[in-house]
């Protein structure tokens, strides 16, 4: 993976011209919020491996994190909540040489679109996901979602969450996706070219990006202010190169200091055919 | 997706076939252009994804089984934005399943046909018995207001047809089109003829350049009503979501003018040719006193009944709907100034019945026959 170099670098207010949609501005995101991060995180990706953007079809469900999207000057379609996945399945499989970029939250990706979402990743269609994760459901106002850690409040858990949360990218590798890597937004440049390995991997690629919701999350678990997020997300983060290390090498008190750590960074890379080419082999076979 | 219509003709094979119901819908659909079927199996509607399964591959289409209807449903709607005339077939607990994505369809304007192989319910039902107790979840089942075009052929023959012109509407309007049979007609075998010279439809597409391009706007070369439809990936870089959206298709959930002009538009689009739409057929209505109004399977037990009538000397007459949806309002109300009384025979505990008596001047009465069994002659007679 070649690192982005400065010398590489158009200027921001040139991606801004080539890529965003004016007739959409002002955005409807929160200051403090991390979805404008995620956004010109994928538009540096998208530059940086010169995607045709009219070959480009953005898709997403229901949230803050699926109006993305809606800032991009490209096809796409603002589907129904959780149903993203589903949607392009038809897309991609209709016309394989699109690019197909989808734009999911925590709770429309394993809440409501749980089933679409293990039943996409196991196709292995050539898609790339970004699923912004902020542990909240942030549109409708903060009520906890399947990700939402244990204790935290939510205005449907006033007394603190009492449920389990999911790893969505653990589901991803389990259901077999070929590309997965977890960032916090605060991080440019690894997110950036994770998402590019993305877009050029084969197979379906899942990047979870790590984005803080200070107005529907923080500021409900005395994380009100975006750098006390930012540490949040810093002091229970480990790198996984970090942790596998310790896992391995550590002492006892150093295994415990990150057993219960979010393990970010490429956390899996595997090879294997996607469905579309396995589909359209087996048609070209039978036209013959 | 280019269609060869000689290789779907030479796939589908003898002019003159013995098929069912399920596998006539499979036929009118690839006649008509069909490039994409998403599905979930459910009874009594499997059949039409397993003969897709067996034909799409070969005349170069996908099929693809999905997780569940809703992902269906979510999967012929992309399908159908990237370039594909797309397809599923369901059943009740599916239809159901499928209603907040026929929303959607409706409100993105989207082509897109779905063909309910109705069964009993509600719930689970009797999924192997037929029934017609979705002619209202066709119609309203969704959320907001929006109109539908729903299809109810009564013969294999007709089920063929029915498909092909659910794909050109569903083209010409921009709108989800419904094939309305049941389980009975989904799985009786009659002999059919495969139409081979066939007018199909195709959404019209911009012609004008992008920055011209109003996605949502009115149309400029054909329906006013109906806007040019820009296949993804043809640079047209069009935005489309379920929110109330301007012409341009960008957000305006808080603006009552652009809802209320765009879902105005989206009903009339196909209210205002609701004369166009109206479809029916008649027999022995010229002297009749009573009608006997049907449609789909349950218009062949009054077909039974208008001809034991006749013998017994009865002015009874007969008519029958093929297209259900938008009513024909105009087509009922002469009919009750007509005749003195409507039965309306359907299998369910009345549904279209309703419809009838809002636009009907006579008496309106009921037979209506649940439980997967058909009326008999002498039931509907009773009413008469």
């Amino acid at each position: 993976m070649d690192e982005i170099r400065d010398a590489d670098m158009v200027s921001g207010k040139v991606i801004q011209e080539r890529y965003l949609r004016e007739g959409m501005m002002p955005h409807i995101f929160c200051s403090g919020c991390g979805l404008g991060n995620v956004l010109d995180y994928v538009l540096w990706a998208i530059e940086k491996e010169g995607l045709d953007m009219e070959k480009t079809v953005f898709l997403s469900g229901i949230g803050c994190s699926s109006r993305i999207p809606g800032y991009i000057d490209a096809d796409a379609l603002h589907t129904t909540h959780g149903r993203a996945l589903a949607f392009a399945t038809g897309v991609k499989m209709t016309n394989p040489d699109l690019n197909v970029i989808v734009f999911t939250g925590d709770g429309d990706c394993i809440g409501i679109g749980g089933n679409h979402f293990i039943n996409a990743v196991r196709r292995n269609l050539d898609i790339t996901v970004i699923a912004v994760n902020n542990y909240i459901y942030g549109m409708t106002g903060g009520q906890v979602a399947p990700t939402t850690p244990v204790g935290h409040i939510g205005t449907t858990a006033p007394y603190g969450n009492i449920e389990y949360p999911f790893d969505m990218s653990k589901m991803a590798i389990a259901a077999g996706a070929t590309y997965v890597a977890r960032w916090p937004v605060y991080r440019p440049n690894q997110p950036i070219n994770s998402i590019r390995e993305g877009l050029r991997n084969r197979g379906f690629s899942f990047i979870e990006m790590m984005s803080p919701c200070t107005t529907a999350y923080g500021r409900r678990n005395k994380l009100r202010e975006i750098k006390a997020l930012w540490d949040f997300y810093m002091e229970n983060t480990v790198l996984r190169e970090d942790y596998e290390m310790t896992m391995k090498f550590g002492s006892d008190r150093e295994k415990e200091a990150v057993a219960n750590k979010i393990v970010i960074g490429v956390l899996h890379r595997e090879t294997k055919s996607t469905l579309e080419d396995r589909y359209y082999e087996m048609v070209r076979e039978l036209m013959e | 997706m280019k269609v060869d219509m000689e290789r779907i003709k030479k796939v589908l094979g003898p002019k003159k076939q013995f098929i069912h119901g399920d596998h006539a819908l499979c036929y009118g659909a690839l006649l008509a252009g069909c490039t994409f079927y998403g599905g979930y199996p459910i009874t009594p509607a499997s059949e039409v994804f397993e003969m897709m399964a067996r034909l799409m591959p070969k005349v170069g289409g996908v099929c693809i089984q999905m997780e569940d209807e809703i992902a269906s449903m979510a999967a012929i709607i992309g399908a159908s934005w990237a370039g594909a005339k797309s397809f599923t077939a369901t059943s009740g607990p599916g239809f159901s399943l499928m209603q907040e994505n026929f929303g959607y369809a409706s409100m993105t304007e989207t082509p897109v046909v779905i063909a309910n192989v109705q069964r009993s319910g509600p719930s689970t039902g009797q999924p192997t018995l037929s029934a017609q107790g979705d002619m209202m979840q066709v119609r309203y089942g969704s959320h907001g207001d929006y109109e539908i075009i729903a299809l109810a052929p009564n013969t294999i023959q007709e089920t063929i047809e029915h498909t092909i012109k659910a794909f050109n509407l569903a083209e010409e309007y921009r709108t989800p089109v419904h094939v309305m049979i049941d389980g009975d007609i989904g799985h009786m075998r009659e002999m059919v003829t495969i139409p081979h010279d066939i007018e199909l439809v195709e959404r019209k597409k911009p012609k004008v350049p992008p920055e011209e391009y109003v996605p949502f706007g009115p149309g400029l070369y054909g329906k006013k009503k109906v806007p040019e439809f820009a296949v993804f990936g043809t640079g047209y870089k069009t935005y489309v979501t379920g929110l109330t959206h301007n012409e341009h298709g960008f957000p305006a959930t808080d603006d009552q003018e652009v809802h209320d002009k765009l879902v105005r538009r989206l009903c009339e689009k196909i209210t205002d040719d609701r004369e166009k739409l109206t479809d029916y057929e008649t027999r022995e209505m010229d002297d009749a006193e009573v009608a006997l109004l049907s449609y789909g399977m349950a218009s062949r037990s009054a077909l039974g009944a208008l001809n034991q009538a006749r013998k017994e000397g009865k002015k009874v007459g007969y008519f029958r709907l093929k297209t259900v949806w938008p009513f024909p309002e105009k087509a009922i109300e002469e009919l009750s100034r007509q005749v003195d009384k409507i039965v309306v025979v359907e299998m369910n505990l009345g549904q279209i019945y309703h419809k009838v008596r809002e636009y009907s001047h006579c008496e309106v009465v009921l037979s209506g026959k649940i439980g997967g069994e058909h009326h008999s002659p002498n039931e509907i007679l009773a009413e008469v």
